[in-house]
């Protein structure tokens, strides 16, 4: 009696879990599949909602489908060989990207060495601050970013989102709480053998924050690659945007297109999050505590 | 003589110690502290030019103004559902992923997955989804009801929850299940072989075991619920609907006039209000948890 009531309670657990899973996929599946119809399809499966070439075969609702008729490459086509606008503004998100999450990296490793390894008065009192400012909205330090980045005469150039976003304390946090579990023994045992600190930092700290760095710096990524507020206001030039601001600017009669420039856009943090994901689970597990 | 040498050491070991915080602190100085400073200046001053120092005048022009009400009213709204909506669902799926059910950790795969899905990619899918002649309304249509242009409705706020729901719910549940799996085991074992119900073991037990993480997603919550401007944007552009009109947008449109005197009262403004909403979350997860930590 109670083992079928406990079957029961599973499979109604299972089928829920099934539901929820489907609604966590389908709309990135569903953006995946659209990339391949081709334009005559798009109008007429979605001609209601963008509008597009406004005549003829075009009914007034959508009608969204998981499979292509006719499975076609040609969005694609368009995409990488005739329009390089596109692939011109994907290359502006991987020059904004790649250094900021590179350096912002780097640069946390070494503060969360020197957070870890020492802890006076000051050092607490920073780190708090860091905490603080790492908790503020873009509402607040897009303002204190544009008056620098203004005075630096930098505004409207790469280096007014690469700066504040190299220095960004969001990295530090997360590495000194997982550095300060290094045991002193190791570092003291290190010291025994004449170690200095620039060792003790390179061999003992790095290997061990392996993992770590690898979730932080995907955690970074993929904030950065849905930047928004940092290149409408730093940047005025709209050469210069990145594909995550440019891709909501396709005008409507490109919508085929925009499936397959959504897709492209997709495949980086795609292949981080499958090459990185046991270590990306960990490290979020890691940040869970933020006074420990 | 003999002591010398270590003092050099020390000093030196410490001189090391502050070449490896250069690097971050200068630039948290440079960018985000001194600037901060200045703008918490400009916030008391008339203008950045003449710096006639004028109290909180503009303090009070930026709370009487019209669309400042409407963007933290807006902003508030949408904290207020999203945030207590995406702590309990998270918390409800790191429940379920608890339990004995098969493919766990695949499942666990697909409710992360939206957080490697660019914002930009799945914009058009839900403008398909929500649009008037859109997919939502076609279902509804079965049923007899008239459709609605959702993210030009009073409704928009919805189509927006939902969209950070999707996004942020397996972020935070992974928060919770790294929780959960910090409860001794036999602390459980014990409630149990003394005959508390699972429920009992849930609210009496875990409950109380979870609040520091109750405490951080509340807070990572609130902090990306301000970020939902990204969505907005990406989906409705510069001039939003009504109701989808947030800070951020309010923000935006200072910078493009340069007014300085209500982008640095804002910035000041809503820096002391999430430091205090923040302050007001420790004070209270300190006493409700108290009995259980260390």
């Amino acid at each position: 009696m109670r083992g079928k009531k406990r079957r029961v309670i599973r499979i109604v657990l299972t089928v829920f879990s099934v539901v929820f899973a489907v609604g966590f996929l389908l709309p990135t599946v569903l953006t995946v599949t659209n990339s391949f119809m081709s334009q005559t399809e798009i109008s007429a499966s979605y001609g209601a909602v963008f509008g597009g070439d406004s005549e003829s075969y075009i009914s007034d609702t959508v009608h969204l489908k998981l499979i292509p008729d006719l499975v076609s490459l040609s969005q694609y086509i368009t995409v990488l060989f005739r329009s390089p606008e596109y692939l011109l503004k994907f290359w502006n998100s991987v020059i904004l990207v790649v250094p900021i999450v590179v350096f912002q990296a780097g640069v946390a490793a070494f503060a969360a060495y020197s957070f870890s390894r020492y802890r006076g008065r000051f050092r607490e009192i920073l780190l708090f601050a860091y905490i603080i400012l790492m908790l503020m909205p873009y509402q607040v330090t897009l303002v204190p970013n544009y008056l620098m980045s203004n005075w630096l005469n930098i505004l409207d150039t790469n280096w007014s989102i690469w700066l504040p976003g190299i220095v960004s304390p969001f990295s530090v946090f997360l590495l000194t709480k997982f550095m300060r579990r290094v045991p002193v023994s190791y570092v003291e045992a290190a010291k025994l053998e004449g170690a200095n600190e620039w060792q003790i930092f390179s061999r003992i700290y790095l290997p061990m924050c392996k993992g770590i760095l690898y979730s932080v710096a995907i955690l970074v990524f993929l904030d950065y690659w849905n930047m928004v507020e940092q290149p409408i206001i730093l940047l005025s030039d709209m050469e210069k945007y990145p594909l995550s601001v440019y891709l909501s600017k396709i005008n409507s009669e490109e919508v085929g297109v925009a499936f397959a420039v959504a897709v492209i856009y997709m495949i980086p943090p795609l292949l981080l999050f499958l090459h990185g994901e046991k270590q990306l689970i960990e490290g979020i597990g890691q940040s869970e505590g933020i006074k420990g | 003589m003999g002591k010398k040498p270590s003092i050099n050491l020390k000093s030196r070991e410490r001189l090391v110690s502050w070449a490896f915080l250069a690097p971050s602190f200068i630039g948290v100085m440079v960018f985000f502290i001194i600037p901060f400073i200045v703008v918490i200046l400009y916030s008391f001053v008339d203008s950045p030019i003449t710096k006639d120092f004028v109290f909180l005048d503009n303090y009070a022009a930026l709370l009487q103004n019209k669309s400042f009400q409407t963007a933290a009213k807006n902003t508030l709204t949408f904290s207020v559902i999203a945030v207590p909506l995406s702590v309990l669902l998270a918390l409800g799926l790191a429940v379920l992923l608890e339990q004995k059910i098969p493919l766990k950790s695949q499942f666990r795969t697909f409710f992360l997955s939206p957080i490697m899905v660019p914002i930009a990619s799945i914009v058009l899918i839900w403008q398909v989804l929500f649009h008037q002649n859109g997919t939502v309304n076609l279902f509804f249509s079965n049923f007899g009801a008239d459709g609605v242009d959702w993210l030009k409705s009073d409704y928009s706020q919805i189509v927006i929850v939902i969209l950070f729901l999707w996004r942020n719910l397996g972020y935070h549940m992974i928060l919770f299940m790294a929780g959960l799996s910090h409860i001794p085991n036999e602390l459980i074992e014990v409630a149990r072989i003394e005959g508390a119900s699972s429920w009992a073991i849930f609210y009496k037990v875990k409950i109380r075991y979870l609040s520091p993480t109750i405490l951080f997603v509340t807070i990572l919550s609130i902090i990306n619920s301000f970020k939902v401007f990204r969505e907005v944007y990406l989906l409705t552009g510069d001039y939003p609907y009504g109701p989808l009109y947030l800070l951020q947008h309010f923000m935006n449109n200072m910078f493009r006039s340069l007014d300085y005197q209500k982008l640095s009262a804002a910035a000041v403004l809503m820096a002391i209000v999430i430091t205090a909403l923040i302050a007001i979350l420790f004070i209270a997860e300190n006493r409700y948890g108290k009995d259980v930590e260390g």
